[in-house]
């Protein structure tokens, strides 16, 4: 692997997004919308707040990012520079790891811009670790970036792309442990969230924000999050084909 | 003289349609080969093939002695694609300067492309304010960056000004003349009047393989046009 390849393409894809400030706007303005809204959604009940938005920090980030580049992967398709890039040297590998830290970089900043929010104006309290949160929620970001990579080498069409969110990025988050705990879950359903990787994001985002206690279930967290993100990479590179039809 | 492109009973298949069937095919090398045929004919397919980017069903495509697509070529073979592969949200210059990283070459080579397509005064623009023309010019530079030895080009002269387009038929033959080999596909009768060689393709097979004069001399015409016309004739009365 070329790291010089992996920084080149990282590069032009910030670069695309420069001449797209609309899009920069979105991307960091749109989960700070969401933490304001859902701050003046409970209103006084501060405990609501403080227990549901950890959750929500991790989530925001994972599904934008996951959209954002399972579509930019799409672009790169349908405009033939996929194909293009597909007949030089760059490999399938560096060109998912180059999207990776594109957009990685961009999570940085709407990760830090949400936690600073949230923690400032919006005065969000926590017995946690606030380190330990903007850990896990970076984490998160870059997993939904993997994720959606892993899942847009799947998709032929804007259509089957867009419908990637309802189809996998809903049911995981049913089953994350926002609207029911997991350990209330029935059976059959905790044991397929336990398949899930949100599920230890938000485990894990959660945990960490409620207890400076560092235990072995934020341990299993942190290394599933961590997995997940190069397994992603490798299996979208393996998926991806350079011979089409 | 050796063959630089060695096609062996290519067959592709497309839902269902045999897009190339049973195709053989010899390139020569340091020539330009004009691939002429219809719309539907299989140019395209056979393109993407020879740069490995083609599910092919069966037999084989063999470049200077390595399978097409393969790591080793990836320096070696440029294509360009019908539509023009580039990022429509990035100029000139970043286009072409990402792609300059892919095959770690110097920065001089950018403004070597640029000139040679002449587009130096389009560098600071974004792709997508450019005409369709200009595109598949930064789309052919993107291709000469690494200085091929095979070159595929689809269609490279589309929507170009005449003077553009004998520019750019006389670059060709230059860097045939350096040894390159190109396969370029028209549809423009004048343009196949300056290949080397002629390759035309029917409902996915070759009709005919040679230079301009012997098509000229077995039709009995003397010029192109007819001897296509020709040839379609007696492919027809074949059937």
């Amino acid at each position: 692997m070329s790291s010089s390849r992996v920084f080149a393409t990282a590069k032009r894809l910030l670069k695309q997004l420069r001449h797209d400030p609309r899009t920069i706007v979105l991307l960091l303005g749109v989960p700070l919308l969401l933490m304001v809204l859902l701050r003046y959604l409970f209103g006084a009940q501060i405990a609501e707040f403080n227990n549901l938005a950890p959750m929500l920090i991790a989530l925001f980030p994972f599904t934008i990012m996951f959209i954002v580049t399972s579509i930019a992967m799409l672009r790169e398709r349908m405009s033939g520079t996929l194909e293009r890039l597909l007949t030089s040297p760059i490999s399938k590998f560096e060109i998912l790891a180059g999207y990776g830290l594109g957009f990685g970089i961009l999570a940085v900043l709407q990760v830090v811009l949400v936690l600073l929010v949230t923690f400032g104006p919006l005065e969000l309290t926590t017995n946690g670790n606030i380190v330990m949160l903007l850990l896990f929620s970076l984490l998160d970001a870059l997993m939904g970036t993997s994720l959606g990579l892993l899942l847009s080498t799947f998709a032929n069409s804007e259509f089957q792309a867009v419908q990637f969110l309802p189809a996998f990025i809903f049911p995981q988050m049913l089953l994350s442990g926002i609207f029911t705990p997991r350990n209330q879950m029935p059976q059959a359903l905790k044991f397929l969230s336990d398949l899930l990787p949100l599920s230890y994001a938000i485990d894990g985002a959660s945990r960490t924000a409620s207890s400076t206690t560092w235990n072995l279930a934020t341990g299993v967290d942190l290394t599933v999050v961590v997995i997940a993100i190069p397994l992603s990479l490798a299996l979208g590179a393996l998926t991806l084909k350079r011979q089409t039809k | 003289m050796e063959a630089v492109l060695d096609i062996d009973r290519l067959c592709v298949r497309r839902s269902g349609k045999l897009v190339l069937n049973n195709l053989t095919l010899e390139i020569l090398g340091a020539r330009v080969t004009g691939l002429l045929g219809a719309s539907g004919s299989g140019k395209s397919t056979l393109m993407r093939c020879m740069v490995g980017v083609q599910r092919i069903d069966s037999g084989t495509i063999t470049i200077m002695g390595i399978s097409a697509g393969a790591k080793e070529l990836r320096r070696k073979v440029g294509y360009v694609s019908q539509s023009p592969a580039v990022y429509l949200d990035l100029t000139v210059l970043e286009n072409l300067d990402y792609f300059r990283s892919i095959f770690s070459l110097p920065y001089s080579r950018l403004r070597e492309v640029v000139d040679t397509v002449s587009l130096a005064g389009t560098q600071k623009q974004l792709v997508s304010s450019l005409s369709g023309g200009q595109r598949a010019r930064l789309s052919l530079a993107i291709a000469l960056l690494p200085s091929p030895s095979l070159l595929v080009l689809d269609e490279p002269t589309v929507g170009l000004d005449p003077l553009l387009r004998e520019e750019l038929w006389n670059y060709f033959h230059e860097l045939a003349k350096q040894g390159c080999t190109l396969i370029v596909s028209s549809h423009v009768m004048d343009e196949a009047e300056r290949c080397d060689d002629l390759v035309l393709l029917r409902d996915g097979k070759i009709m005919f393989h040679s230079t301009p004069a012997t098509l000229k001399a077995s039709t009995e015409t003397d010029n192109l046009d007819s001897a296509f016309l020709a040839l379609a004739k007696r492919a027809k009365s074949e059937f």
